[in-house]
């Protein structure tokens, strides 16, 4: 099929159109119509992506899927796939269904709920299929209106202060990238993503008020991306949004956000920063690497005193991001396999976290960990799902969370130990806020009265989990699954990255030499 | 001679001549009764007019000696002008009719200043350019004070007067000294001597005159003080009106003439222009933050979207040009919906302009409030509503002119302005239930809403096409 990647992104889309149009009322009959399509519909678009997957070539570096057709103002509308973004791809496609079902005990405003979740959901699709830079930053930007509305909407008690701040933040993180991309269009004529990574942009120093920018227009470019993909990561220092945006979103948006949304950031760096940036990169490694690093120490600490679930898991979230960029930036095959690796796997492990919360949430109505204590007495099941997921997220060799952090450290090794070793504290970090975390929800006496009638979880419920714990078991004790697609795309990524700084090194040297 | 230049005017010719015979029939036969009617038939007229404009206008054509110019660029504003003059005279009918302003001399009014906005964006000559200013100007003023028994817009239309009659002065003055120093009135013959080294002195001080008159008319900062108390001030309709037909005639004219007469001293009011339009830029998006009435608000926003539209011009390229054109279209587009919005916002029969009042809109109108939410993130410049291609055009422009800092700074002001048209999303979407609106049902004005938020959605498919005339229209002032 020619339009394969434009059909899985816009299945979506349709049904929320369809929903928006067709579908009327406010009653139970109406919003378990919404419900269903929206289900059916998310359902629909992760077989048809599965065919992505099937057809796809891990063994060839380039786009696959490629579609190509010209748009307004001299852009182009070019989508396509690689194997640093077909599993994100993927990921999401394979989310989505299990956060529509996340969402069954919606009551409030059920259709505009699932048209914001399908619409947010094509957004997604197309930031990792874009091929444009432009059609990138349309897809990229418009996801922030429906999160801003999920946030806004069905969030808790401080929603606004969050969504507003969500959506700000991460707004004027991205305006700059967008003056960065136009540079980059009048700089190279064009708008081709796989051409502009080709495309040497200038490096030499220019001066701006005075001051040398050494890498110039490399740099400049380089920090533009930065100020967007970093808020959106999020990195240390400019993280603040996420904590307060999980806080205040409802359970799906939580995973959503956590899953997929966060890793938007991780792809850009992968797709914009090192290939077509990478003198900018270069100067600027150290720096990313020492925030990556403070980001795992500091964010850990945060989390340990953290006395709201979602709150700690969202620092969480943060600290293992941190390994993410260390990885990319240490710029070797085990750093970016590690860091592709980890996402894809954080995907289903902070899904999953946020989904155990949401269980109780939906129970008890309070994300206050004091509120809990010996949920095992009367939630055995939930019990051992909480615990393998807590244990995942400490990187328990057997899940895919040691995976992704095994190999990133190994990455951050070969460039400096000491980033490393300061690193793997972030391990010991993690396994003491998760496991004391999961000892004040689970263990010790049921004492609360509140808590004497709590139920277990539901079928509905244990089947959403299901295919989670199945992936992060799969993925962690047959990683291959996923390194050998990304394998083959990473190394051409480093390859091409490594012989642009090494070009640009020998100018530098021959300049040096003629003057 | 004479002939060939007639048939250049036509259009003009045709909307002064039913100008005057629609007053002297109305005032004959059924004064306010015929008011109604008259409404719908300038409205056509000016909807034929535009569209034989836009079919059958072709070349390069001047008359009178090159006081008058018929080209790609003016005949993009003119049909600009006409349609959003004839959306705005046709949603605000309903609204004008049940308040009692429906008087005859409205349509009247309108197709004056529209024969006068006309002329400005056609005008090759500074006699012709101040001829076209004040007849338009006049009009407008009448039109702002045309509720006499209400205070308010009374003294709306009065401080527009004042601050209008004080910035024709200004351009007055300005366009004297440059004859004083050219010798001629003609555009044509500014440009052989505005140019080069031996340009005289008193020629930039005619320029900067000049420039301060047109930057009252756009209501770019630091001349943009009449712009909130008149919006606020005037009824809905002439607000709506002066959001959008004028904007563009005054956006045209200030083009035309820093290109047509200054072309040689770009560098003399790049300067000048990139300062009006971070200053608006900025001022707009600040300004706008504290506001409650929603009126006032869209008047801080028409001056921030003034400067980003002004980068355009600022570039001094063709690029810029064009992407300015495309710019007005767009922000026109999205004001006339806006403002069909506003003018369908009522309690009880009473309309209301304050924000508070739309707290939880999306629950009453559904359909409604996510036309208005499409429509405001695309003032904001979110993709994928064509708001974003507006400003993408203007950036690509100026950063292709080498104007980083421009954009850099308009980045910044985009940001800061972002919050408040959120803010107006979120009292729709997550506001508290209170007393909200009612009634207001018109379907008029909830179809021009509807369409103008699908033009923002469907037009990033191929931006209807005006990219080719923008960029024909852009082509033919910019030497």
């Amino acid at each position: 099929m020619a339009n394969l990647l434009s059909i899985v992104t816009f299945i979506p889309a349709v049904a929320a159109l369809i929903l928006a149009i067709f579908l009327r009322g406010e009653d139970e009959a109406a919003n378990g119509r919404a419900k269903l399509l929206a289900l059916v519909a998310t359902s629909v678009t992760f077989l048809v992506s599965l065919f992505i997957l099937a057809e796809f070539d891990a063994s060839n570096p380039g786009m696959q899927y490629v579609e190509e057709r010209d748009w307004l103002m001299g852009l182009t509308y070019k989508m396509g796939v690689d194997g640093i973004s077909v599993l994100f791809v993927m990921l999401t496609t394979f989310m989505m269904p299990l956060v529509i079902l996340a969402s069954w005990d919606v009551k409030t405003r059920v259709k505009e709920y699932m048209i914001a979740f399908l619409l947010l959901e094509t957004l997604m699709l197309g930031v990792f299929m874009a091929l444009d830079l432009v059609l990138f930053y349309l897809f990229f930007e418009a996801g922030l209106i429906p999160m801003f509305l999920i946030i806004g909407i069905w969030g808790g008690a401080n929603r606004i202060y969050a969504s507003f701040k969500f959506f700000l933040y991460t707004f004027l993180g991205s305006v700059l990238m967008l003056v960065a991309m136009v540079m980059m269009y009048v700089d190279a004529g064009t708008t081709d993503m796989v051409a502009l990574a080709a495309h040497e942009f200038s490096s030499d120093n220019f001066s701006v008020l005075g001051i040398t920018v050494v890498g110039g227009l490399q740099t400049m470019m380089f920090l533009a991306f930065f100020a967007s993909f970093a808020v959106k990561m999020p990195m240390w220092p400019v993280h603040t949004w996420l904590p307060d945006a999980h806080v205040q979103a409802p359970t799906a948006g939580s995973v959503v956000l956590a899953a997929i949304l966060l890793k938007m950031g991780g792809y850009g760096f992968l797709r914009f920063s090192l290939p077509m940036f990478p003198v900018g990169a270069d100067i600027m490694t150290d720096l990313v690497l020492w925030m990556s690093v403070i980001a795992i120490v500091y964010t850990s600490l945060v989390a340990l005193v953290q006395e709201d679930m979602k709150k700690l898991i969202a620092y969480s979230s943060v600290a293992h991001m941190g390994y993410v960029t260390a990885g990319i930036f240490v710029a070797n095959q085990q750093g970016v396999d590690g860091a592709i690796f980890q996402m894809i796997s954080h995907g289903f492990i902070s899904g999953a976290l946020f989904l155990s919360v949401g269980v109780i949430y939906d129970r008890m109505h309070t994300r206050e960990i004091s509120a809990y204590g010996g949920l095992v007495n009367r939630m055995p099941a939930y019990a051992l799902i909480f615990m393998f997921f807590t244990m995942a997220n400490v990187g328990l060799p057997g899940t895919s969370g040691f995976v992704g952090e095994f190999l990133t450290l190994m990455g951050m090794f070969q460039y400096n130990t000491w980033i490393a070793a300061i690193a793997t504290s972030g391990v010991i970090f993690s396994a003491a806020y998760a496991l004391w975390l999961y000892r004040r929800v689970v263990f010790g006496d049921l004492i609360k009265e509140a808590l004497k009638t709590i139920e277990d979880m539901t079928a509905r419920e244990k089947w959403i989990m299901a295919p989670l714990i199945t992936m992060t078991l799969l993925l962690g004790v047959y990683p291959a699954l996923v390194l050998d697609i990304i394998g083959p795309s990473v190394e051409n990524l480093l390859h091409n990255y490594h012989a642009a700084l090494g070009s640009v090194a020998d100018h530098g040297s021959a300049a040096v030499a003629t003057h | 001679m004479l002939q060939a230049d007639l048939n250049i005017i036509l259009p003009e010719i045709i909307l002064s001549v039913f100008a005057m015979l629609a007053l002297v029939g109305a005032v004959y036969t059924g004064k306010d009764k015929s008011a109604p009617m008259l409404t719908w038939v300038t409205s056509a007229l000016f909807i034929v007019l535009g569209a034989w404009i836009a079919m059958n206008g072709s070349g390069d054509n001047s008359a009178f000696g090159g006081m008058y110019s018929d080209d790609a660029f003016s005949r993009f504003a003119k049909v600009v002008i006409l349609f959003s003059a004839a959306a705005v005279m046709i949603m605000s009918q309903e609204y004008a009719a049940r308040r009692g302003m429906l008087k005859f001399e409205y349509p009247i009014l309108i197709t004056l200043a529209v024969v006068g906005m006309m002329v400005m964006v056609s005008a090759g000559d500074l006699m012709t350019l101040y001829m076209g200013l004040e007849l338009q100007s006049l009009a407008l003023y009448v039109i702002a004070a045309i509720r006499r028994d209400s205070l308010k817009a009374t003294e709306a239309g009065l401080k527009y007067f004042v601050l209008g009659a004080l910035s024709s002065g200004l351009l007055l003055y300005g366009a004297s000294l440059v004859y004083g120093f050219s010798g001629t009135t003609l555009f044509s013959g500014i440009a052989q001597v505005a140019h080069g080294d031996h340009m005289p002195l008193g020629m930039l001080f005619g320029l900067v005159f000049m420039a301060s008159g047109f930057a009252f008319k756009v209501s770019a900062v630091p001349f943009h003080m009449w712009t909130p108390d008149v919006y606020e001030g005037a009824p809905t309709p002439v607000t709506a009106f002066f959001a959008t037909a004028p904007k563009v005639a005054a956006m045209g004219l200030f083009a035309r003439v820093m290109h047509d007469a200054f072309g040689g001293m770009i560098g003399d009011w790049q300067q000048i222009v990139a300062l009006l339009s971070v200053l608006s830029m900025f001022l707009g998006a600040i300004a706008a933050i504290g506001q409650c009435d929603i009126k006032r608000l869209m008047a801080y926003s028409s001056i921030a979207h003034m400067g980003y539209a002004l980068i355009g011009l600022a570039t001094g390229t063709e690029a810029g040009i064009s992407a300015m054109l495309i710019y007005m279209a767009i922000y026109v587009t999205m004001n006339i919906g806006t403002f069909a919005f506003i003018l369908s916002m009522e309690r009880d029969g009473q309309p209301v302009t304050s924000i508070d009042s739309l707290r939880l809109y999306s629950r009453v109108e559904p359909g409604k409030a996510m036309a208005v939410l499409v429509l405001m993130f695309s003032l904001a410049g979110v993709p994928p509503m064509l708001g974003f291609f507006a400003k993408l055009g203007v950036w690509q422009a100026a950063i292709g002119a080498g104007m980083v800092w421009l954009v850099v700074a308009s980045a910044v002001a985009s940001a800061i302005g972002a919050f408040y048209y959120l803010r107006i999303v979120f009292f729709m979407y997550f506001g508290e239930e209170t007393e909200g609106l009612n009634g207001g049902k018109s379907a008029m004005l909830s179809g021009f809403l509807i369409a103008s938020a699908a033009i923002m959605l469907i037009g990033v498919v191929n931006l209807f096409g005006i990219e080719g005339p923008a960029a024909a229209a852009a082509a033919t002032i910019v030497h």
